[in-house]
C-alpha cells in the first residue's frame, strides 16, 4: 500500500473557477457544499479530538506536572528524573526485554517452520490452517485463565501430569521466579502463533515458482531451495513481523497481569504493569504525572518502531 | 477461492516428491503437523470441554481421566445462572455491537470525506489522523482514563457508560486508512454519473459508495468486533461496576470465589461462541487475519 494518493482524472475535482477561488465568502463555502463536507468530517473530528489528539497533548503536559486532579503544578522534568532513577522501572524494562527476547526466540521461528511445512502438504491444508488458528479465536482472558490452571505446580497439575508421562519431575511453573517468565511466553506464543502462520502461508504463495524451477536447474536440493529462495523472498514480511512482534511485546500486559500480577518477587513486572501500578493500583488516586512520564518514554520508543514498520510496509507493498 | 488452487508448486518439486526418501519425509511431516496441530490447537479446547462437565475433585486429582466419577452436567447451568454468564455475555455483545457501529460510522464518513468530498482541509486532517498511527493507544491510557472520568463539556463522568468503550475505539486511524484507500480505488466515473443524475453528497454516500464497499466494510467489521470482544484492560478501567462488565473483565474476578468445575464451565461457555463464529465464518476470519497481520500496527 502506498501513502501517496493515486493519480485521479481531473474531472473528479469539483470545477472551481479561478475567479471564485480568489474570494471565498461564507456564501460560496456554503454553496460549494462546505456544510455537507463538515457534516461528514464531524464524527471523525469529534472522536479524534477527544479520544486521540487531546489525550496525546495531555499526556505530554501531565508528564511535566504533579497533579491530584484538582490542582496541578508544573514540576519540569521532575517526573522523568524520578522514574528514570527508579530501580523498579529499570527492573521492569529488563523484564520486558527478557519477555521480548524469549518471545522472539520461541515465537518467531516456530510459526515460520509450521507455515513452511503446511505449505508443502497437498491435502488437509484447510483443516491445518483452521486448527492452527483455533487458539487465536479463544478470548485472550479465557486462554490465560485456562493456562493458569494448566500451570498448576502440584504433581497432579495438567502440564506436570504430561511431564510425568515422560518421566520429568513436576515443575513449579508460575510460582518460581525463574520459570514464571518463560511460562508466560509459552502461553503468549501458543495464543499468537496461528495468526503468524496464516500470514506466512499467504506470503509463501507469493514466492514466484520460477525461482524454484531455476534453482532446481542449478541442482539445488530441498534445503538449499528453502535457504536460498524461500527465506530471501520472505525477508520483507519476516522483518515486518519482527517489528510488529517487538511493538506488541513492549506493551505486554495481559499475561503478567492475570498470570502472576507481576510476581513472584517482581520477576514478571513489565513496563506496562509498572505504568498501571503507578496510575491505578492506589484507589485514592494514582501518581498520574510519573505514570504518564513513563508512557511518553515508551511512546517515543514505540513510535520510532512504528515509523520503521510503516516505511517498510510501504516499500514492501509498492515494490 | 481455495488456497490449494493458488499454489502451483512449493519448495519440494513434483519429481522430488516421487523419490522414496522424500516420500517418507513428507509422510513424517504430515504426521508431525497433524499431531502438533491437534494437540496444540484442539487439545486445550477439548480438555476444557471435558473439564466443564467433570466434578472439581476429578479435574484436580486426575486431570486427564475421562469422567471417573460420572458427568456433572449441572456445572453448565450453575455457571450460566449463578455466575450470570448470560448477563455478562449480553454486556459483551452490547459492547461489541456498539463498537462495531461507532467504528463503522466514523471510518466510512471520514473515508468518504477524505477520499471523495475532499474539502480543502482534507490533507491536514489526513495527516493528523495518520500521525496517530504512530502512537500506540495503550500509551494514552492515563490521559484517556482521566478524559472519561471528567469528560470535557459534560458534567457527568462517563464511568460505567458504554460510550466510554465505544467512542475511544472509534478513534481508530487504521480503519480510516483502510476505508479511505478502498474508496480511492472506486471508479470516479460512477460518482460523476450519479452527480449528473442529481444525486447529492448524502445520496452518493448511501446509495453508491457504501454498496460498492461491502468487502472493506466486512473486514473493518470483523476487526471491530474481535477487538471489542478481546479487550480487557480498557473496559476494566472504565466499567468498574460488575453489572455492566463484559465477560472478559468479569471472568478473572469471579475466579477466586467460584468452584473450580463451575468456573471451568464458565470458561468453556465463553470459548464456545467465538469458536462457533469462527467455524461459521472461517474464510472471512482467515482472510482478515492475513490482511490484519500484514498491515495492522
Amino acid at each position: 500500500m502506498t501513502m501517496t494518493l493515486p493519480e485521479r482524472p481531473a474531472a473528479a475535482l469539483p470545477p472551481v473557477p479561478a475567479r471564485r477561488r480568489a474570494r471565498r465568502t461564507p456564501l460560496t463555502w456554503l454553496r460549494g457544499g462546505g456544510l455537507t463536507n463538515l457534516l461528514f468530517v464531524l464524527p471523525m473530528l469529534f472522536v479524534f479530538f477527544f479520544f486521540s489528539w487531546s489525550p496525546i497533548v495531555q499526556s505530554v503536559i501531565m508528564s511535566l506536572q504533579k497533579t491530584n486532579l484538582i490542582v496541578s503544578e508544573w514540576v519540569g522534568l521532575d517526573n522523568y528524573v524520578t522514574v528514570l532513577t527508579d530501580p523498579e522501572l529499570g527492573r521492569a524494562v529488563v523484564n520486558t526485554l527478557y519477555f521480548a527476547v524469549l518471545a522472539l526466540l520461541l515465537g518467531f521461528p516456530l510459526p515460520l517452520l509450521m507455515a513452511v511445512l503446511m505449505s508443502e502438504v497437498k491435502r488437509g491444508k484447510g483443516l491445518y490452517s483452521a486448527l492452527a488458528y483455533l487458539p487465536v479465536v479463544i478470548p485472550p482472558v479465557v486462554a490465560v485463565l485456562l493456562w493458569k490452571f494448566f500451570y498448576d505446580a502440584s504433581p497432579n497439575g495438567v502440564f506436570n501430569t504430561v511431564l510425568g508421562w515422560v518421566g520429568i519431575p513436576p515443575q513449579p511453573w508460575l510460582s518460581s521466579a525463574a520459570q514464571a517468565m518463560p511460562s508466560l511466553v509459552l502461553e503468549a506464543t501458543w495464543a499468537a502463533a496461528g495468526g503468524s502462520i496464516i500470514i506466512y502461508l499467504a506470503a509463501l504463495l507469493s514466492v514466484p515458482p520460477e525461482l524454484y524451477d531455476a534453482a532446481e536447474v542449478d541442482g539445488a536440493g530441498i534445503w538449499r531451495k528453502f535457504w536460498h529462495v524461500t527465506l530471501p523472498q520472505l525477508r520483507g514480511i519476516l522483518f515486518i513481523m519482527l517489528i510488529l512482534q517487538v511493538i506488541a511485546t513492549a506493551q505486554v500486559f495481559l499475561e503478567p497481569f492475570l498470570f502472576t500480577g507481576g510476581g513472584p518477587a517482581g520477576a514478571t513486572k513489565t513496563v506496562l504493569l509498572y505504568i498501571y501500578d503507578k496510575a491505578f493500583r492506589n484507589s485514592l488516586g494514582g501518581d498520574y504525572g510519573e505514570a504518564t512520564a513513563v508512557s511518553v518514554l515508551l511512546a517515543i520508543v514505540l513510535a520510532v518502531l512504528s515509523w520503521l514498520y510503516f516505511r517498510l510496509t510501504n516499500r514492501w507493498s509498492t515494490s | 477461492m481455495k488456497v490449494d488452487d493458488l499454489a502451483e508448486r512449493s519448495i519440494v518439486s513434483a519429481s522430488e516428491r516421487r523419490r522414496p526418501g522424500t516420500r517418507i519425509g513428507m509422510r513424517v511431516v504430515h504426521v508431525f503437523l497433524f499431531v502438533t496441530l491437534v494437540v496444540a490447537g484442539l487439545g486445550p479446547i477439548l480438555w476444557l470441554m471435558k473439564a466443564a462437565i467433570t466434578p472439581s475433585q476429578d479435574t484436580i486429582t486426575t486431570p486427564f481421566a475421562l469422567w471417573p466419577n460420572g458427568v456433572d452436567w449441572a456445572n453448565l447451568s450453575t455457571a450460566w445462572n449463578d455466575i450470570h454468564i448470560d448477563q455478562f455475555f449480553f454486556n459483551t455483545i452490547v459492547i461489541a455491537l456498539g463498537a462495531w457501529f461507532t467504528q463503522l460510522l466514523v471510518a466510512t464518513t471520514a473515508g468518504y470525506a477524505l477520499s471523495v468530498l475532499r474539502p480543502r482541509y482534507a490533507p491536514i486532517l489526513n495527516g493528523l489522523v495518520l500521525a496517530t498511527l504512530f502512537i500506540p493507544g495503550i500509551v494514552l491510557l492515563v490521559p484517556l482514563y482521566l478524559t472519561i472520568v471528567r469528560p470535557p463539556l459534560l458534567e457527568v463522568s462517563l464511568l460505567n457508560n458504554y460510550l466510554a468503550v465505544w467512542l475511544p475505539m472509534a478513534a481508530n486511524a487504521f480503519n480510516i486508512l483502510l476505508v479511505k484507500r478502498f474508496f480511492d480505488s472506486l471508479p470516479r466515473e460512477v460518482f460523476e454519473a450519479a452527480k449528473t443524475d442529481g444525486a447529492g453528497a448524502f445520496r452518493l454516500f448511501w446509495s453508491i459508495v457504501l454498496p460498492m464497499s461491502k468487502p472493506i466494510l466486512g473486514v473493518v467489521s470483523v476487526f471491530a468486533i474481535i477487538a471489542a470482544w478481546k479487550d480487557y484492560l480498557w473496559p476494566k478501567l472504565v466499567l468498574p461496576d460488575p453489572a455492566v462488565q463484559p465477560l472478559s473483565v468479569r471472568l478473572p474476578d469471579v475466579a477466586s470465589q467460584t468452584e473450580l468445575d463451575v468456573f471451568l464451565a464458565a470458561l468453556a461457555i465463553a470459548t464456545l461462541i467465538p469458536i462457533a463464529m469462527f467455524l461459521l465464518f472461517q474464510s472471512v476470519f482467515l482472510r482478515s487475519a492475513g490482511l490484519g497481520g500484514a498491515v495492522k500496527g
